[in-house]
C-alpha cells in the first residue's frame, strides 16, 4: 500500500452533551460490540494500509485504553502499525493541538519519516465502511491533489447540512467551492472529512498554514486553498453517519438493528475489528424476551427487551421492559422497571421498579455510573 | 532462556474416542464447549490466571485445529518474548520418529524444552476438563510440604473410585499407596490428572523410568516408581466444580449446567476469566418474532426462530420457525426455516436445511456405535450439510455433505447413521 493514515480522533462534541464529558466522540460505543474509533482504523487495515497514525486529544483516556494494543486490527507490527498521537509539551512550544491542521503539523516527523506517496486522513467520529484504494485510485486519475470524500445528501434525509463542509463541483467532480458550516448551502453535496492527499504537499501546506499562524485543516488547507489547488470530489454512495449529535448517536445505534446496514459490517467481509473484551456467551434466561434487539456478550436477561441495543454485560431484572433503548457496557437494572428512548451510558444501576420515559426525538440520558433510586 | 520458577506442560494428546464424531477430524482438547470455547481454554486460562507464563502443549492426535486455536497464545496472553506457549509435537529423532507412547514418556520426550527454562517446579496436567483452579494454592502448597510432587485429588463416590487412580493418604494428605482403578478402593480421593512436580525428582525419575517402561505413565508408572523409592508425595484436595466431558452424554450434561439460572460454573466473574480465541465478534440479534428461553447464546448469532434450553456458538443462524431445543449448535452453523432439533449436536461449519426434524422417534441405539451414541442425542459432524425436508430419529450421525438420495424416503431412522467422505463416527 502506497499510504498512511491519519486519524482524526481528537475532538468531542458539545452537542453530545454528558456523554462525551469522560470520553472523546471516538470512544463512543456502537452497535453492542464497537468504539467509533474501530470503523476508521478498520477500513485502514482492511485497506491494506499498514502505518495509522491516531491523534487524540480531548478526554483520550478510554480511546487509549481501547487502543493500548493494536494487534486486533493487525496493526501490532514492527513496520509501521498504529501510532497514537498527544499533546506533549516540548522545549519551543507547551499548548495543546491548536487545530486539525496543528495536531498533524505537531507530528510531522511521522509524514517526513514515511516514504509512501500518498496520505489518507479521516475521522474517528464517523461509521462507514470504504476501501481507500478505490479513493486512491481516483485520486490518481483526476490527478487531483486533494480528493474529498463527499456524498450527496438527499432532500428527504433528516441531516443539518449546516455543521458539514458544503461542496459544489462541476461535471467533471473538480470542486469548485468549498463552504465549512455554510449558513445557505449552496449545494446538496456535503464533505465526509476523508481526504487523500500526496504526503509531500501535504508536509508542504502544513508548513505554510502554520508559519501564517492558521491550524485548522478544513477552513486553512481545504477551504482556503479550493481554487488554487486542483481538489476533486470522490462520491461516496455506502453507509455514512457522523456521530455529532444526541440524535445521530441514537440513529446509528438503531441503524444497527436494521439487517441491510447491520450486515455492511458484520456479515460482509472485510469486518470492522475491535478490541475483543472475552466475555461469555450472552445469558437468556426464562421468562426472557428479546426481540429485535442487539446484545453484546456477557449480558444476562431475565425482563423484555424490544428495539434496542444493549452492550457487553448488561443485567436486566425480571419483569423489567426496555423499549427504543440504548444500555451500554456494565449497566444493571433492577426488577419492574420501564425504560423507553433511554441511552444508559455505562455502569448505570437502576434501582427496582424504575421508570424511565424519553422520546426519540429527545432521549433521556443517565450519565456514566449514575445510580438511580 | 530465563529461569522460570515452575512450567506448566499440558497433556493435549488425546482423542477422546468417546467424542465419537466431535472428535473425529479433532483432538479432544480443540472440542467446543460452552458456545465460544474450546476445552483446552480452560487448562489455559487457568494457568495464566495462576501466574504461569510459560506453557508446553504437548499435542499428538489430530493436532491440526488445535495449533491453530493456540497460535502464539495471544487470546492467553501468552505471546511472551520469554516462555508464552510452546507446542510440542512428536518428532522425529535420529533416523526414525517418534510418537508419544505415554503420558510420562510425553515428557520424558521434552526434557530439553523444560531444562531451558531450568524450572524448579514442573507442572503437568490434562486438558480434557471443565474447571477453574489457581495453581499457585497448589504450588504454595507444595513448596510448604517439600516434596517431590503434589497431586490434585478430588472426592469421588465409592462407585466412581473403582474408576479412577486413587491415593491413600495419611490425614495431613501424605499418600503412602497410589491404586489405580481398585477393586476395592480404600479411599475415595482420586487422582484428577494434574501434577506438581519438583522437576529435579522427575527429571530423575523420567529417565530411570524410560529404561524399564517404553510407554511410561504417570499413574501407572511415575506415581508408584517416587512411592517406592521413598519419596514423599501430597495429595492437595479440591473440591469445587470440575468435570469431564469426555462421552456424549457428559458433554451435553455440562453444556446444560451452564444454562440454569443460577449455574454452578461461573463464566461471568471478572477475576478469573476463561479466554478464548474471538476472530470476529459483532452483537447477537434476535428478530422480531424470536424467542429465547433459557439459552446461552454467542456473539454474532441471529435469532430468528425459537431457541430453548440450548446452548449456542458465535455466528449461528436459527431462521424463521425454526425451533431449537436441548440442543448444543457450535460456531457457523445455520438452521433453516422451520427446521425442528432435539437434543442434537451440531458442530461448527455446518448447515441444516429447511423443514428439518432432527431428534424425533423411538430411541434405538446407533447401529455402529452403539455404545458412544445411546443417549438419544443425535450429533452431526463439523462442516455437513443435511438437506432440507429430511427427518432425522435419535442417536442419528451425519458427516459430510449429504443430499436427500443418502436418506431412504427422506427419513433416518432413530440409530441410523450416514457419512460421505469417509469420516470415521
Amino acid at each position: 500500500m502506497n499510504a498512511v493514515g491519519i486519524i482524526l480522533a481528537g475532538g468531542n462534541s458539545e452537542r453530545l452533551g454528558s456523554l462525551t464529558s469522560l470520553r472523546a466522540t471516538a470512544a463512543m460505543p456502537i452497535g453492542s460490540s464497537y468504539r467509533t474509533v474501530d470503523f476508521a482504523i478498520s477500513n485502514m487495515s482492511n485497506s491494506g494500509i499498514g502505518k495509522v497514525a491516531v491523534i487524540t486529544q480531548y478526554n483520550s483516556r478510554s480511546l487509549h485504553d481501547h487502543l493500548s494494543s493494536a494487534k486486533w486490527w493487525d496493526l501490532g507490527r514492527k513496520h509501521g502499525g498504529l501510532f497514537v498521537f498527544t499533546p506533549f509539551i516540548s522545549a519551543d512550544n507547551a499548548f495543546w493541538f491548536r487545530g486539525t491542521a496543528d495536531s498533524i503539523y505537531q507530528n510531522i516527523s511521522f509524514l517526513r519519516r514515511s516514504n509512501e506517496q500518498y496520505v489518507v486522513i479521516t475521522s474517528g467520529d464517523t461509521v462507514y465502511k470504504i476501501d481507500y484504494n478505490e479513493m486512491i485510485d481516483e485520486h490518481i486519475r483526476t490527478g487531483a491533489d486533494i480528493t474529498i470524500m463527499t456524498r450527496n445528501v438527499a432532500e428527504d434525509e433528516n441531516e443539518n447540512l449546516c455543521v458539514y463542509g458544503v461542496v459544489s463541483q462541476d461535471a467533471d467532480g473538480r470542486v469548485t467551492d468549498f463552504e465549512e458550516k455554510p449558513i445557505e448551502p449552496q449545494s446538496r453535496t456535503i464533505s465526509l472529512g476523508t481526504y487523500v492527499i500526496s504526503r509531500s504537499l501535504l508536509i508542504k501546506l502544513l508548513e505554510a498554514v502554520v508559519e501564517e499562524g492558521r491550524y485548522d485543516f478544513v477552513r486553512d488547507i481545504v477551504e482556503r486553498y479550493r481554487r488554487k489547488l486542483k481538489v476533486y470530489a470522490y462520491d461516496y454512495k455506502g453507509y455514512w453517519k457522523s456521530i455529532n449529535s444526541i440524535r445521530a448517536y441514537y440513529d446509528v445505534n438503531m441503524d444497527f438493528l436494521k439487517k441491510d446496514i447491520r450486515d455492511i459490517f458484520t456479515r460482509q467481509e472485510p469486518f470492522i475489528e475491535t478490541k475483543p473484551k472475552d466475555e461469555p456467551p450472552a445469558k437468556l434466561n426464562t421468562g426472557s424476551e428479546f426481540r429485535n434487539s442487539l446484545l453484546g456478550s456477557g449480558s444476562i436477561i431475565n425482563g423484555k427487551v424490544e428495539n434496542s441495543v444493549l452492550f457487553r454485560k448488561v443485567v436486566v431484572g425480571d419483569n423489567s421492559h426496555i423499549l427504543g433503548s440504548i444500555i451500554m457496557e456494565g449497566c444493571v437494572i433492577g426488577r419492574d422497571c420501564f425504560v423507553e428512548n433511554a441511552i444508559l451510558d455505562k455502569e448505570v444501576v437502576l434501582s427496582d421498579g424504575k421508570r424511565l420515559v424519553g422520546t426519540i426525538e429527545e432521549p433521556i440520558i443517565i450519565k456514566k455510573r449514575a445510580i438511580v433510586s | 532462556m530465563r529461569k522460570k520458577e515452575m512450567i506448566a506442560m499440558l497433556l493435549a494428546g488425546g482423542q477422546g474416542s468417546r467424542l465419537g464424531v466431535l472428535t473425529a477430524e479433532k483432538a479432544k482438547p480443540a472440542v467446543f464447549f460452552g458456545g465460544k470455547y474450546r476445552i483446552i481454554d480452560f487448562p489455559m486460562s487457568n494457568c495464566i490466571n495462576s501466574g504461569i507464563d510459560t506453557v508446553g502443549v504437548l499435542t499428538q492426535y489430530q493436532p491440526l485445529s488445535l495449533n491453530q486455536h493456540l497460535g502464539i497464545g495471544i487470546p492467553w496472553d501468552l505471546d511472551r518474548r520469554n516462555g508464552g506457549v510452546t507446542i510440542l509435537s512428536p518428532r522425529v529423532k535420529g533416523d526414525t520418529g517418534e510418537w508419544y507412547s505415554g503420558t510420562a514418556n510425553a515428557i520424558y520426550q521434552n526434557i530439553s524444552f523444560i531444562d531451558e527454562y531450568n524450572p524448579e517446579y514442573v507442572l503437568v496436567l490434562g486438558t480434557d476438563h471443565i474447571y477453574k483452579m489457581d495453581y499457585s494454592e497448589m504450588l504454595a502448597f507444595h513448596k510448604k510440604n517439600k516434596c517431590a510432587a503434589t497431586v490434585a485429588v478430588m472426592d469421588v463416590s465409592p462407585e466412581e473410585a473403582t474408576r479412577m487412580g486413587i491415593l491413600n493418604t495419611e490425614p495431613d494428605g501424605k499418600v503412602y499407596e497410589f491404586e489405580e482403578k481398585p477393586a476395592h478402593p480404600k479411599s475415595t480421593l482420586a487422582s484428577m490428572g494434574i501434577y506438581i512436580f519438583t522437576w529435579k525428582k522427575l527429571r530423575e525419575a523420567l529417565i530411570k523410568d524410560d529404561g524399564i517402561h517404553p510407554d511410561s505413565d504417570f499413574g501407572k508408572h511415575i506415581l508408584p516408581m517416587l512411592l517406592a523409592d521413598n519419596d514423599t508425595l501430597y495429595a492437595f484436595r479440591y473440591d469445587a466444580y470440575w468435570r469431564d466431558v469426555g462421552t456424549i452424554e457428559a458433554y451435553w450434561d455440562t453444556n446444560m449446567e451452564l444454562i440454569k439460572t443460577v449455574p454452578a460454573f461461573n463464566l461471568y466473574d471478572d477475576f478469573c476469566k476463561i479466554y478464548t480465541e474471538e476472530p470476529h465478534q459483532p452483537p447477537l440479534y434476535t428478530g422480531v418474532n424470536s424467542e429465547i428461553q433459557s439459552a446461552l447464546i454467542s456473539s454474532g448469532c441471529e435469532v430468528y426462530g425459537k431457541v430453548q434450553n440450548s446452548v449456542l456458538g458465535p455466528n449461528v443462524i436459527v431462521d424463521e420457525g425454526a425451533v431449537v431445543i436441548d440442543s448444543i449448535i457450535l460456531q457457523n452453523c445455520k438452521i433453516g426455516k422451520n427446521t425442528k432439533l432435539n437434543r442434537v449436536i451440531i458442530d461448527s461449519g455446518s448447515t441444516v436445511g429447511d423443514n428439518v426434524t432432527i431428534g424425533e422417534g423411538d430411541n434405538t441405539p446407533n447401529e455402529e456405535k452403539p455404545n458412544v451414541y445411546f443417549t438419544g442425542i443425535s450429533v452431526i459432524a463439523e462442516n455437513s450439510v443435511v438437506p432440507p425436508n429430511v427427518q432425522i430419529g435419535k442417536n442419528c450421525v451425519i458427516s459430510g455433505v449429504t443430499d436427500s438420495s443418502k436418506y431412504h424416503n427422506n427419513t433416518l431412522l432413530s440409530g441410523g447413521t450416514v457419512t460421505v467422505g469417509g469420516v470415521k463416527i
